[in-house]
């Protein structure tokens, strides 16, 4: 058993359950599962005080492969339980596991809301752009033309971009990972757990059954240097295998242009503390093909905490006219005495 | 001030008073026109004057439907009594019509011979077409069974008010004032605890104060200057009421109250997630304004989130609590299914209101029922308690705490628009003697043996409760969910055998529930012919005609239930004492089909839909009826 006072011996096999994990052979959600247990340990708090809240579909499933404090949910409705569960206790390291259906489709409202208040919890998106667990629809993610068992003759919807919801949200922490990249999602969830405010992660996940290949174009190593582009705070957007293309901001539009031709200095710089929105909803758009595709930290701003002014309102309250005492509000009103 | 106070008037001419057991008034105007302000008014002097009270408020579902028209008008309804009474009363005594849609809306609701006071000034050509009069009503004889007495109240307020300063408009806006002024003067009522309330709340605005005082009084004044009434009414206070320290309370109020008390007595804060809805939403503001007492309060974006947030405050060791009406709880089924499957202490409030769809958003209706009974996917069982009347809110809501953390289950308070927004005196109680709610959240796996790898989630007590175990607690790190739990570990299972046995325990824990409340009371006698079977608001109605009845010497029983799953024990043999048992519902027949399908007891059923409480009237003939049969 783990306490707080063997914590800094935590490994990942303390996050682990007997449970046998039952998803698809090849699912990019193995990845993820693993990065986690890596990453719990490290994070500095202890296990009783980790909670994984998850919807429904087979990203949902990941409490239950855990040995934290879990509770799988409803569909779509983690981020709204989670917010209870914050506001409930806000000593709790609170982690939502949810999908593209689960949190963009049935669960669009509650993701954004919790994004908006800005309530303490880590997101993390697991984006295979198809319904798993339902066996093969399109989701809210899926491309145009997509065919799938619920659009034999390809997906008429516009696909929504999970970043720019977030955006858009005002989300003060959003990043990109990728299931295969495992290093670089161990650094996000990392710096997600650290955000204080709501973090929001999307994970590109390889769905093997239904959505196979999804993402090769963004996660092979032969071309996923010339499909992303990595950003670091502070730094010019340059990609390539041989670092010879940058990002420049012609007007609002973003354009690839060659390092041969123009200086760096005139690339478009990352800073992903800007306090607005607009940077950060520029990354979000940039897509394949035409554009590389944004990995890492696009937006990482300060700003209170819901459940910290949830109940420092309380306290001042407390402050200012005392605690409460039940026989006086009774008589809070005009009374009359009956002999 | 130009006003002296009533009693010290120098010019008083003696009055006539007559004795009165009980009065039934009612104000009826426009909304904007702030009838239910003077209600409350009213209600409150008669209340702090001793007699016992029972009011009615009756409003629109529009803020502001169009001025003048039928559709907005607004009405309160206040029965005063020299004795113990349970209901706003049927027939009126006397009515206050502001404006020509007010008179016929309300009209019917007055006995005949009764007082009918209306401000003249506002029966106008373009006032009577919108209330669809042809003809003025004060002209011809259509009100010659009344007392009609015609006050030019607009007039007569703007010149009381007009030194104070305030603009026509604004003048006008204190004529309900005028108008409770005018009904102080006819039942003999003191204006001081309206001019306190008036003085408090105008404090900061001086000149409106100055002008809402000048109105009460002109009223008054008015009302003995003119000898608009030959007689004028004396109540005495009740004396058949329990002694103690009183004040006035609506449902609402005290479910709120009731919320912070029961989350104390349990040790714990109130955490209440909601979503705006009439007539649920003031126990959400009212709630809002206890934070000094830890309340936490969140609106969330919808139905369906507040009671999220619930459910995963009651997994965070919170008395979690969502509050609605039958619109809110059809949005919150599923989340309540999750509250059953992970055996959560949660309480889900449902203040009814006319069904179904958006129905009538203000108007009180008892249809929900078999929706909280029956209304989730699966085998899905959830304690249901009803409050009786306004303060039975208070105890019902800590009784509900109480079986929630005691079994570990979601419960279903029913209230509805009558009792919520219904105000009556509530005898104060004293916190340090009210019942304390037993937790006990496992926390020391040595000292319970069930920590560590050892701490099975869904490992069951004597009343079949299993731990609550909350996250923060190290060795007691568990997994919940909404798939079927095997039994004792909690682990996901799909097994056939256990999903019956979990079944099947989740059915037996909430029918078990029935060791712990008390055995069905019946008034009257204990056996006999005629059993009335009521539950939730329709209380005073009820229990006010079976007593009617019996004074007519018919046997007649009842039996008002607060428990509606499970059923208190003896409930079926007290059905069987009786020859006949009729069911008075506010809806089609609800609590009939649950008693027949669960006693095969061949119950009558007697019900109205139409948004409205029952009258003792039709309630007594009802039974006449069935007594003859």
């Amino acid at each position: 058993m783990s306490t707080n006072g063997s914590l800094n011996v935590l490994t990942a096999k303390d996050f682990a359950n007997d449970l046998d994990v039952r998803w698809c052979p090849g699912c990019g959600d193995y990845s993820i599962l693993a990065q986690m247990k890596k990453v719990l340990p490290e994070i500095g708090i202890s296990k009783e005080k980790i909670v994984f809240v998850s919807g429904i579909g087979c990203s949902s499933r990941f409490p239950y492969y855990l040995s934290t404090y879990g509770f799988h949910t409803i569909h779509g409705r983690a981020p709204a339980i989670a917010t209870g569960l914050k506001l409930a206790n806000p000593d709790l390291s609170v982690w939502v596991i949810t999908g593209d259906g689960d949190g963009l489709s049935i669960g669009g409202n509650h993701l954004m809301h919790a994004i908006r208040r800005n309530v303490n919890l880590n997101i993390i998106l697991f984006n295979n752009r198809i319904y798993g667990l339902t066996k093969g629809q399109y989701s809210p993610t899926s491309r145009v033309g997509h065919k799938t068992k619920s659009t034999p003759y390809g997906s008429l919807d516009r696909p929504i971009s999970p970043l720019t919801l977030a955006v858009a949200a005002e989300a003060t922490f959003v990043a990109r990972t990728a299931d295969r990249n495992v290093d670089h999602m161990q650094q996000v969830l990392k710096r997600a757990a650290m955000h204080k405010g709501v973090s929001f992660v999307e994970v590109y996940q390889d769905c093997v059954v239904f959505n196979k290949g999804a993402f090769d174009y963004s996660v092979d190593k032969g071309v996923r240097d010339e499909t992303t582009v990595h950003l670091e705070h502070g730094k010019p957007l340059i990609f390539g295998a041989k670092r010879d293309k940058g990002i420049r901001l012609r007007g609002h539009e973003p354009e690839v242009v060659n390092l041969s031709e123009v200086k760096e200095d005139d690339l478009l710089f990352h800073d992903e503390k800007c306090p607005d929105t607009v940077l950060a909803h520029i990354l979000s758009r940039m897509s394949q093909p035409g554009l590389p595709e944004p990995m890492g930290v696009l937006r990482d701003i300060e700003e209170p905490a819901y459940e910290e002014q949830v109940i420092g309102q309380v306290n001042d309250t407390i402050a200012r006219y005392g605690a409460g005492d039940l026989n006086k509000l009774y008589m809070s009103a005009d009374t009359w005495t009956v002999k | 001030m130009s006003a002296t106070t009533p009693q010290a008037s120098p010019d008083s001419k003696p009055s006539i008073f007559e004795e009165r057991d009980s009065v039934i008034v009612r104000f009826a105007g426009d909304s904007g026109d702030g009838m239910q302000l003077v209600g409350g008014q009213f209600t409150n002097t008669s209340a702090i004057f001793g007699n016992d009270v029972s009011t009615f408020p009756d409003f629109p579902a529009e803020i502001r439907a169009p001025a003048g028209t039928p559709a907005g008008v607004s009405g309160f309804q206040i029965h005063f009594s020299s004795h113990d009474i349970k209901t706003p009363g049927d027939d009126l005594d006397a009515l206050v019509a502001m404006n020509p849609a007010a008179l016929r809306q309300n009209l019917r609701s007055l006995r005949k011979g009764g007082i009918l006071i209306v401000n003249s000034d506002s029966f106008g050509k373009n006032d009577l077409r919108k209330a669809n009069y042809e003809v003025s009503p004060l002209d011809n004889d259509s009100l010659n069974e009344y007392k009609l007495v015609k006050v030019p109240m607009t007039t007569l307020n703007r010149d009381a008010v007009g030194q104070s300063g305030l603009s026509t408009r604004a003048a006008d806006r204190c004529r309900n004032f005028f108008a409770l002024g005018i009904l102080y003067w006819l039942y003999d009522r003191s204006l001081d605890p309206t001019i306190q309330w008036i003085d408090d709340k105008f404090a900061k605005i001086a000149d409106v104060a100055e002008a809402n005082k000048r109105a009460l009084k002109s009223g008054y004044y008015y009302g003995e200057t003119a000898e608009l009434l030959q007689s004028r009414y004396r109540i005495k206070p009740a004396t058949d009421i329990t002694p103690g320290v009183y004040r006035q309370i609506m449902g609402n109020q005290a479910v709120a109250y009731g919320l912070v008390t029961a989350a104390k007595l349990a040790g714990k804060d109130v955490f209440y997630a909601s979503y705006p809805i009439t007539p649920a939403s003031d126990i959400l503001h009212e709630l809002a304004k206890l934070k000094n007492f830890g309340v936490r309060t969140f609106q969330a974006e919808d139905e369906i989130a507040a009671v999220g947030a619930a459910v995963g405050a009651a997994f965070g060791g919170a008395v979690a609590v969502t509050g609605t009406s039958g619109p809110g709880i059809a949005l919150k089924s599923e989340a309540i299914g999750l509250a059953v499957m992970t055996e959560l202490p949660l309480l889900i409030i449902n203040v009814q209101r006319g069904g179904p769809s958006t129905g009538l958003p203000t108007k009180t209706e008892q249809a929900d029922l078999l929706q909280v009974m029956f209304g989730r996917n699966g085998e899905s069982p959830v304690p249901i308690v009803a409050a009786a009347y306004p303060s039975d809110c208070f105890t019902m809501i800590q009784e509900s705490l109480r079986i929630a953390i005691e079994y570990m289950t979601p419960v279903i308070f029913l209230s509805d628009a009558y009792i919520a927004n219904g105000a009556e005196p509530w005898r104060v109680p004293d916190f340090n003697t009210l019942p304390k709610i037993a937790v006990n959240h496992p926390k020391d796996a040595a000292s319970d043996g069930t920590g560590g790898d050892g701490f099975m989630p869904y490992r069951r007590n004597d009343k079949l409760a299993r731990p609550w175990a909350i996250p923060g607690t190290a060795g007691f790190e568990h997994r919940i969910g909404g798939l079927e739990k095997e039994n004792v570990t909690g682990n996901v299972s799909y097994d056939p055998v256990n999903h019956e046995r979990m079944v099947q325990t989740r059915q037996a824990k909430v029918d078990g529930i029935a060791n712990s409340i008390p055995e069905q009371v019946v008034e009257g006698p204990q056996s006999g012919d005629i059993l009335l079977v009521s539950w939730g608001g329709t209380y005073g109605a009820v229990s006010t005609a079976c007593a009617e009845a019996r004074a007519k010497g018919l046997s007649v029983a009842h039996a008002h239930l607060r428990y509606l799953n499970p059923f208190p024990k003896n409930l079926g043999d007290v059905l069987k004492r009786f020859k006949k048992v009729l069911v008075p519902e506010l809806n089609l027949g609800q609590l009939w089909l649950l008693l027949r399908g669960k006693y095969l007891v061949d119950a009558k059923k007697y019900n109205k839909v139409q948004g409205m409480p029952f009258l003792v009237t039709e309630l007594v003939a009802e039974i006449e009826k069935l007594a003859k049969e």
